[in-house]
């Protein structure tokens, strides 16, 4: 079972209290891209065996989307911010690095 | 003047906990800047304050429960619900704010005993442990959202939608029925 915090709640939740929304910090793509970056943009993600940014709402909570970063193989979660950003926090990239040193960042 | 009823009429089971819908009650959903010295004020004129995360804080028969980082809940008497959401609107008129009365959105219930946190053990996922008096846990009951807190010595008080009240009821029967017990 996946348990995260929810960065507006504090509170510990487990999986069924939230709802899963796909990849984190994608860059829209829409009217006026090339067909490539419009692709890239609605269909290709990433698929790692390892770490992973995720959008997750608090679904049966305050109903707010927050992002994670957790580890797809073992389930370890790295940690939890809010959605209002456009890349994740450097303590948390440094703190994923220091646990995952092969790890080849998010991008 | 219609003649307002609550979603169950009061209905009540008693098992190892008695289960109650808590018939009509007052409530006002509040979106807006939880930061809002206006807010603060006009919470403060009902002997209320603006609640600190998770928190719910009463006065009397009135109460103000966090919902979100830019939601609170108000219950109060049924009949005042109206009359305070006018007052509120006012009082946030001109911020980015909105008031709603939504007594008869929603349905509330009580459950209480001295194992009335074993009825709500079985049906949500929350550690009841450690749930303190005075905070609002928002989750779920089995497959319907729901916020929760301690109103009083050995009882829990939900509120939820009004369309999902049969559901709960049957969830909150059924979790109290004798020999269901946890421990
Ligand atoms: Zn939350």
């Amino acid at each position: 079972m996946l348990t995260l915090q929810c960065p507006y709640c504090g509170v510990t939740v487990e999986e069924t209290e939230l709802a899963p929304g796909g990849e984190a910090h994608l860059k829209r793509f829409g009217p006026g891209s090339s067909d490539d970056d419009f692709e890239a943009y609605m269909f290709a993600r990433k698929n790692p065996k390892g770490v992973h940014f995720e959008r997750w709402r608090h679904a049966y909570g305050c109903g707010k989307w927050f992002l994670a970063a957790r580890c797809t193989a073992t389930l370890e979660v790295f940690g939890t911010y809010p959605a209002q950003t456009t890349e994740p926090p450097a303590d948390l990239i440094a703190k994923i690095k220091e646990k995952r040193p092969t790890w080849e960042g998010y991008k | 003047m219609s003649d307002a009823v609550s979603a169950l009429n009061g209905q009540t089971h008693d098992g190892f906990a008695r289960v109650a819908e808590a018939g009509l009650r007052g409530m006002v959903t509040i979106r807006a800047d939880l930061d809002s010295t206006a807010l603060a004020a006009a919470l403060g004129a009902l002997g209320l304050s603006v609640p600190a995360k998770r928190q719910i804080v009463s006065a009397g028969d009135t109460s103000v429960g966090w919902m979100g980082p830019d939601e609170l809940l108000l219950l109060c008497d049924y009949a005042q619900a109206p009359h305070l959401c006018a007052d509120l609107s006012a009082a946030l008129a001109g911020e980015h704010a909105l008031v709603v009365t939504v007594s008869d959105a929603r349905a509330i219930f009580t459950v209480q005993g001295a194992r009335a946190d074993q009825v709500l053990q079985k049906l949500c996922p929350v550690d009841f442990a450690t749930l303190p008096v005075g905070e609002l846990r928002r989750t779920r009951a089995a497959q319907i959202a729901a916020a929760l807190w301690r109103s009083g010595p050995d009882e829990l008080s939900l509120v939820c939608f009004r369309s999902v009240a049969g559901y709960m009821i049957g969830l909150l029967e059924v979790s109290a029925r004798k020999g269901g017990e946890i421990f």
